[in-house]
């Protein structure tokens, strides 16, 4: 390989963390706050309320089912308006985001879904709030459960971002793509691949060693 | 004393699918002031709604909780949340916060009345104190043991300064040195902090340990009220009497043989009865069993003894016992 080449993958390495880490902050400051709404509201919950469980759990659902290929295209427009352009990095950030959010959703309302019901009752028993109940009792309990679902998420975002290469995205997938698709470099091919595996284990990996410190039972 | 809580005419059904349950059925009772309050019933019997209405965790279908003269479903979600605080809870499954230290979750109901942080962790620690847990401040539930888990329950129970504290079944998944401590603990918050303290169980023994009343669940409706001296040496409901008096694993000796249930109080138990009954009558008896516990220091207890063979004999055993003014009862019929 080339000593062009070698930083071009080097630029996109850090091309691959920087969508992957904006992204899944984006997708988290979307989709938790969503996550929490669908868990709360859910019957049975906190702050009950069957419509918008259902408008929000329909919605989310449909973005879900939307494959990510099709999303990027699909949101060509938006990028365009909200970023000035529809190729490169940053522009992938924005279809990142949209696919992930629903993810993270419902992960996140997974996670909650774990929280033993008791716990609740002894906050309403104190006289917690449901807000305050949600914030200093269900969401702590369940933070070991939200770490292993935010690394599964992450990694997910880093796949994402891999095929946002297709149609222009940066990073290893588009370098994948323009060397080792369309000229045959089988060698940058499989570097790319051998280095978003790496990302993703240790993504993965951390995540989990994340949750394990936190977790105290 | 005052009461703190009055029950008017309670009903507490659950629709399910079109379906009915009726979990209590007109159930009226008052809780004093001071005092620690027993609700016994079997599984299932209603007991664990009920003490809920007390907090209104439960609403009720028809009828009036009132906490201090306060009717609870007039509160607003605010001023009901404000009432919790002086109404704490602990729970059979202990409740804690597991990804929290014990100072943090003795401070929670603390940190919901907005009391500022060295104030609040200062409070927290004085109640570890109550309950010999300081020490363990920094350590997560998940290292702690049942008791342990409970005591801290306790505390945090307490740190709110409450008026009132419900167990609902508390000490029912410890061991029974376990339940001795925790029982012994909330005596002694009793005694000394004044607060009432309303226990739920489905252990007799629990509230004869330390109940001052007690009150009988059976089937969603109150079968019986009352000090837990007068429950335990006269029961009058069949639920009662089937609590006080576990059904009796001995058979006569002979298969027509009529078995009797003396139970005596504690102004007879020191009584060679038996023995008197030999001596003046010349009548034999059969013990098939005997069973004597303390309740507040009196001891209280029943004996099973098979009765002479022929009738008339057995008419003056009975006649012995209740002249000496014991309770006779057959075995076998709880009416």
């Amino acid at each position: 390989m080339s000593n062009y080449i070698i930083g071009e993958i080097l630029n996109g390495i850090l091309e691959t963390a920087i969508m992957t880490i904006f992204s899944s902050l984006f997708a988290y400051i979307i989709g938790l706050p969503v996550g929490v709404l669908l868990y709360a509201t859910s019957k049975g919950r906190l702050l009950e309320n069957s419509k918008i469980n259902l408008i929000l759990g329909a919605v989310v659902n449909i973005m879900r089912s939307l494959p990510f290929l099709i999303l990027l295209v699909l949101l060509i427009p938006v990028t365009r308006f909200i970023t000035g352009s529809s190729i490169g990095t940053t522009a992938t950030i924005v279809p990142l985001t949209v696919g992930a959010a629903p993810i993270v959703a419902r992960m996140v309302e997974s996670s909650l879904c774990e929280v033993s019901p008791g716990i609740i009752e002894a906050a309403r028993s104190m006289g917690a709030s449901p807000l305050y109940t949600i914030i200093h009792f269900i969401i702590p309990e369940a933070t070991p459960s939200l770490l292993q679902g935010g690394a599964i998420n992450v990694a997910t975002i880093l796949g994402y971002s891999a095929m946002a290469g297709v149609i222009g995205g940066g990073g290893l997938g588009a370098i994948a793509m323009n060397y080792g698709y369309y000229r045959y470099q089988k060698a940058v091919l499989w570097t790319t691949v051998a280095l978003l595996v790496v990302m993703v284990m240790v993504i993965q990996g951390s995540g989990t060693l994340l949750a394990k410190k936190k977790r105290k039972t | 004393m005052g009461n703190i809580f009055e029950l008017e005419h309670i009903t507490k059904i659950y629709r399910n699918d079109g379906r009915e349950f009726k979990a209590l059925n007109d159930v009226s009772l008052e809780v004093c002031e001071g005092e620690i309050f027993g609700i016994i019933g079997m599984s299932g019997a209603g007991k664990s709604t009920l003490v809920r209405t007390l907090n209104r965790l439960e609403e009720v279908t028809e009828g009036v909780v009132r906490f201090r003269g306060k009717d609870l479903a007039s509160l607003s979600d605010r001023d009901l949340r404000f009432e919790r605080r002086s109404i704490s809870m602990i729970f059979q499954g202990f409740n804690l916060l597991n990804q929290r230290t014990v100072l943090s979750n003795v401070e929670q109901p603390l940190r919901i009345a907005g009391v500022k942080g060295p104030e609040r962790k200062a409070k927290a620690r004085e109640m570890l104190e109550v309950v010999g847990l300081l020490e363990k401040e920094n350590e997560y539930p998940s290292r702690l043991s049942g008791g342990q888990k409970q005591r801290v329950a306790i505390a945090r129970a307490l740190a709110s300064e409450p008026s009132v504290l419900l167990c609902d079944e508390a000490t029912s998944a410890l061991d029974p040195r376990m339940t001795g401590e925790i029982l012994d603990l909330l005596k002694k918050i009793n005694e000394e902090r004044r607060l009432t303290i309303v226990i739920i169980t489905h252990e007799m023994s629990v509230v004869e340990k330390i109940c001052d009343r007690v009150a009988i669940i059976d089937e969603g409706e109150l079968a019986e009220i009352g000090d837990v001296k007068e429950v335990f040496s006269d029961p009058k409901s069949r639920a009662a009497k089937k609590l006080v008096f576990p059904s009796n694993p001995f058979d006569p000796s002979d298969p027509d043989g009529r078995l009797i249930r003396i139970v005596f109080d504690g102004t007879k138990s020191d009584e060679p009865f038996i023995a008197n009954l030999v001596e003046q009558t010349g009548l034999k008896v059969n013990i098939i069993s005997a069973n004597t516990k303390s309740v507040g220091g009196i001891g209280y207890g029943q004996m099973i003894v098979e009765l002479p063979k022929s009738p008339e004999d057995s008419k003056k055993v009975i006649d012995f016992f209740r002249s000496g003014g014991l309770k006779v009862t057959e075995v076998g019929s709880y009416e």
